[in-house]
This record gives C-alpha cells, structure tokens and sequence, in this order.
C-alpha cells in the first residue's frame, strides 16, 4: 500500500486545507506539488558502528523537499546509529535494518534491500550523498526502479526540479524528472549536514529481503590522518606537481595544514607522480570541496581541478609562474617560489 | 575458466581539454565545430581489455573485445580509434545528434547487446566527463543482476572465473572479489592507455563496425529528464596578487579565510 488511509482521506480533502496545514506545508506553491505527498528517504551511512555526519546532508537536503522526512541505516548492531540518527531534527523516522550482511555497502545486496524498504514506505525522493558508497549504491537503486537517477545536485528548485553541474562544472544544467520515484545524489558541500540534535525520531525495522550476495568483500586499506576529512574540512591547503617529490610534498604541506588546522588535498599530477595518496585528490575524479579556504600551492589551476574546488570560499594560490590559470580564479595571489614562501607562511601563521 | 568476451562501451564526448561553452539559447553547451574525442575513463576501459588479452592474464583467455557506441554518425570515430588500440570490432548504434541517450537508455541498451554478444565481462568509464553521472555501469549491473566493481583501479583474474578487483573508495581502496559475469568500471588509476600508432590506426580500418538502431536491440530513446535550461556558473572574479608573505596573511585576515 502506497499511502496510509489517513494519509488516503487527507488527500482527498487537499484542496480545502490551509497551506499551513503541516503535512502540507511544502516550500512550493503549485498545485501539483500538493496532489501527491511528498515523503522522502535518505540514505545515511556507517561504519563500525558509526554513524557518519557527512551523510546527514542528505537528511538536510531532503527536508528542503518538504514533506516527511525518514532516514534509513542497515548493518550489524545498528541500534546505536539508529539512536543518533533519530536526534537529528525534523526526521520523523530511522528505519534502521540490523544484519552484518550490510556493513559493507556493498550495493549488490543493499540496492534489493533499499528498493523493498522504498516500495514498503512509498516513498517519492530517495537521497543520498554523492559519495563512492551512494555513487556506487544508487544507480543501481535506479535501474531498479527504472528511474533516472539524477547524479550530484547542487540545488532544489522544487520536487520536480533540481540543479546539477555538467562538463566539469563549466556548466550548470536544471532538470525536470518526470520519475514517479526520484533517485537523487547530493553534493555535499552544498547541503551542509544536518545537526544530530533536537529531533526524537521513531525507530522502526525494516524489511530484510537476505538478497544471496552475489561479491565477496576481501579488504581494505584506508589511508590514517588526524587531519580534518578533506570532503568536509573548513580549511584545505593543496599541493600539486610544483612539490617536485612525496618528500617534498610531506616536508611543506604538512606543516602548513597543521598551522592552519587544514586538511591536506592535492593535484592528479601530484597524486599521479606518487607525492601523495590518491584519496587526497581534489578534482572532476576526485573530491569536490567547498571550504572557506582554499590554499593552493604549486598548481597551475586545471579545468579538471577547478572543477573540484572553485567553490570555496576564499581561494589563495601561490605558484612560481604569474600567468598560471589559478590566478584567474584566486582572491589572493602570491607569486613566488613556494619552497621560500610556504616555510615562511608556516612559520608567521604559527606564531600570529 | 570460461573465455572472456569483453564488452566496451565508449562515448563520444567533447574533448576533456576543451572548456565548453554554453550556447546562445541556455539549452545546452556548445557542441559545433567543437574538437571531441573518446571519453578518457573509456580509453582506460579500452586498454585494460587489451592488456588483459596481452598479458594473458585472464586463465580462459579473451575470445573476443568489443567495443559499442551509441551516439551520431561521428561516434563511429571513437570506435575506430578503439579497434586502433587493440578492439577487435564494433558496434555503433546511431541516434541522432541532439537525441542523445540518458544513462538508463544506455545500460537498457547495453543490456541487449550483452544478451546479443553473450559478453561475460562489460568495463565501462567510471563517468563521462560531459554529464558527469557516473551512473551506466552501476545501472547495468542492477538490470542484469550481476555483480559490479566501480572505479577499478586494479583487477586480476584467478581460476574458477574468479575476479579480484580493487576499488578507489573515498579515503583509501576496497578490494571485492566476484565470479564472471562482472560490471567493471574504471577509474584513473587503472592503467595508462596507449596511443594507436599509424599501422594499427590503417589495420583499424579494415576491423568490422556493425551499424545499428535502437529498435534493432529493442529499445526506444524515453527521456525522463527535461533539461530547462543550461548556464555559465557564476563567474569567479581573481582578486589580484600580493607581493610577500605579509600581504597574502593580511589579505587572508582581511576576508576572514584565517
């Protein structure tokens, strides 16, 4: 069943309530936005048992939408993410599967598991952030819904229409859905995390369809750092092929990241030459960030990079050659050679 | 082991080196007189399947690379410069400039033509770098219900069909294993595709190329997208440069970035 019978009767009487009225209180005005309720789904996630704050953009992007607003976890002992997910505001319910199949995300299982639990809850908007997990997981959530994903939003205009980058953010598309369910990444830095306070959600179990898994999770390897995450980090300061060498690029960057209390990211040239980790990387393949500040040292400043970072708030370069694209977009240059002046920038930032 | 019979879907797509223009009309980017070449992360599909070929890396062998486009008359293009680098045919289902496919489009039609080439193994791109989706592959695997390893940057074959793929994941890499049939898309780090040289770029042309339509693998172009309009992102405004160190702390104090 779609919609509750309640929900059924209160339908019907649409066009006589009050817009305050608040199951209907949806942002949009049309008339169409009130002819079906809007109920929307966001897909949170975890590990080890611990909730990530990042994916609770989805939640803050669905309550954009309007209408209600549930959340949804599976993997072992998830009580206690459940738990901190239902304090999130304005989420009227975690549906929370419990089964160590799940912890991986693995989307061969998690996509049936996700389209029975949206078939069940009936709902319109399905979201989750454009993540590698929600890259991975959605599409397929998609296909099996025969929905049209709509990948890496920036915006919502309304329930229909969203915004999203193309060719590199060189430009910026609005599209209509005509999807009964719309299957939606977000991008993150433009749906800041909602709060895991002040909201007393329900919690309710699942269905568990114990799809058969299909891949074997072997292992891996995640880079260590006690730096703030790149994707979230107020601060981010950028090497790129200018370091010359991983030494190099360790020796200068990382000083100035902990003066500055920044997150360390880097060029695909630099990643490329091996001066740092591949997850580091900011870029079109990469992250996309949108910090308060970015500082980019040796990089020339790439449509592939730009694509990554152009967001941000305030952005300084410092980069030997003046005529360096990074300068066209910088709010602050300063031309130089960066194993002179990024030593002395970490020094005078430490001690200001 | 059973013997591989690699699928490659390839798009068409402006080239990555070119900034692209949004039209006039705010309906699109330019796309007219425009240079466009092969989407990269479909050149790194290209190339892992000759490798894997060469290498002889995969026990039962490959039988057979095929490489697909769906795209205008142009795409057949990318096909030849795919057969350069090492694919044994292709196939190009033509669709009309401006009725391009959405990725659900694509994986249904993908979809037929595994059934029709009794492919084993598909690699897309991770993502075309002109819509961005990063969706195709993920979509075809769930419409086949096989297993799928996204943003490879590894993959070895063992006995039994077994594959081992390792995937770039946000903060590190993730290794899965699967038996054939598997989606694989890649990601940058796979492999450095080579360039055709002129013999294998002369002998390409002499590979078959099958043309098709849509409706000869069953399939209709039903859009669920409408695009409203296309824009220019907001313009970004250099600030100038300073001359020292002092001057970028100060600036930097001045716009509260520190």
């Amino acid at each position: 069943m779609l919609f509750s019978t309640a929900t059924r009767a209160a339908l019907r009487s649409v066009g006589s309530l009050p817009r305050s009225t608040s199951a209907f209180s949806s942002p949009f005005s049309s008339p169409s936005a009130l002819r079906r309720l809007l109920s929307s789904l966001a897909i949170l996630e975890q590990r080890d048992g611990k909730l990530n704050h990042g994916s609770l953009s989805a939640i803050t992007a669905a309550k954009k939408l309007g209408g209600s607003v549930h959340g949804f976890v599976a993997g072992s002992s998830i009580k206690p993410v459940a738990e901190e997910a239902a304090k999130v505001e304005g989420v009227e319910k975690i549906i929370a599967v419990d089964n160590a199949a799940y912890d991986k995300g693995l989307p061969e299982n998690y996509a049936p598991l996700l389209v029975e639990n949206i078939k069940k809850g009936g709902y319109t908007h399905i979201i989750a952030g454009h993540t590698a997990f929600g890259k991975s997981l959605l599409p397929r959530v998609a296909a099996l819904l025969d929905s049209q994903q709509i990948s890496d939003i920036t915006a919502i205009e309304n329930e229909n229409i969203f915004v999203r980058p193309i060719y590199a953010g060189n430009a910026i598309a609005t599209v209509e859905s005509s999807d009964p369910i719309k299957v939606i990444t977000i991008r993150g830095t433009a749906f800041p995390a909602a709060e895991a306070q002040g909201g007393s959600a329900a919690i309710e179990d699942g269905v568990d369809p114990n799809v058969e898994i299909s891949v074997e999770w072997v292992s891996e390897d995640l880079a260590k750092s006690d730096r703030p995450d790149l994707a979230t980090a107020g601060k981010v300061v950028s090497g790129g092929r200018g370091l010359k060498s991983k030494e190099d690029f360790d020796k200068i960057m990382l000083p100035l990241a902990d003066s500055l209390g920044a997150a360390v990211g880097a060029s695909r040239a630099a990643v490329d030459s091996g001066y740092a980790d591949n997850s580091l990387q900011v870029g079109q393949t990469g992250k996309v960030v949108a910090p308060q500040l970015y500082l980019a040292v040796g990089i020339s400043g790439a449509i592939q990079h730009l694509a990554g970072m152009k967001d941000s708030k305030v952005i300084a370069a410092i980069n030997k050659d003046g005529e360096a694209p990074i300068f066209q977009v910088a709010d602050v240059g300063l031309v130089g050679d960066l194993f002179d002046k990024v030593p002395e920038l970490t020094e005078k930032l430490k001690s200001s | 082991m059973s013997a591989l019979r690699i699928l490659v879907p390839v798009k068409r797509v402006i080239d990555y080196a070119v900034k692209p223009r949004v039209n006039k009309a705010q309906t699109g980017v330019e796309t007219a007189g425009v240079k466009h070449s092969m989407n990269p992360f479909d050149e790194l599909s290209v190339e892992e399947s000759v490798r894997i070929r060469e290498k002889k890396s995969a026990p039962g062998g490959v039988e057979d690379i095929c490489v697909i486009s769906a795209g205008p008359a142009k795409s057949a293009d990318v096909l030849r410069t795919a057969m350069a680098m090492g694919a044994d045919r292709g196939v190009h289902v033509e669709v009309k400039e401006g009725e391009d496919l959405e990725p659900l489009g694509v994986a249904k039609l993908l979809r037929a033509a595994v059934e029709k080439e009794n492919s084993n193994l598909v690699i897309l791109g991770k993502q075309s770098i002109d819509d961005d989706a990063a969706q195709t592959g993920q979509m075809l695997a769930g419409l086949l219900g096989w297993p799928q390893a996204t943003q490879a940057s590894r993959v070895v074959f063992g006995e039994g069909d077994k594959v081992e793929v390792t995937k770039e994941v946000d903060g590190g890499v993730e290794t899965v294993r699967a038996k054939l049939p598997i989606i694989i898309t890649t990601d940058l780090r796979i492999n450095e595709p080579r360039y055709a040289s002129l013999p294998n770029i002369m002998k390409a042309k002499k590979k078959p190329l099958v043309k098709m339509s849509l409706s000869d693998l069953g399939v209709a172009n039903e859009r669920r997208l409408k695009v409203i309009k296309v824009t220019e992102p907001p313009p970004r405004q250099g600030g100038g440069k300073v001359e020292d160190v002092d001057g970028l702390v100060s600036r930097l104090k001045e716009l509260g970035a520190i």
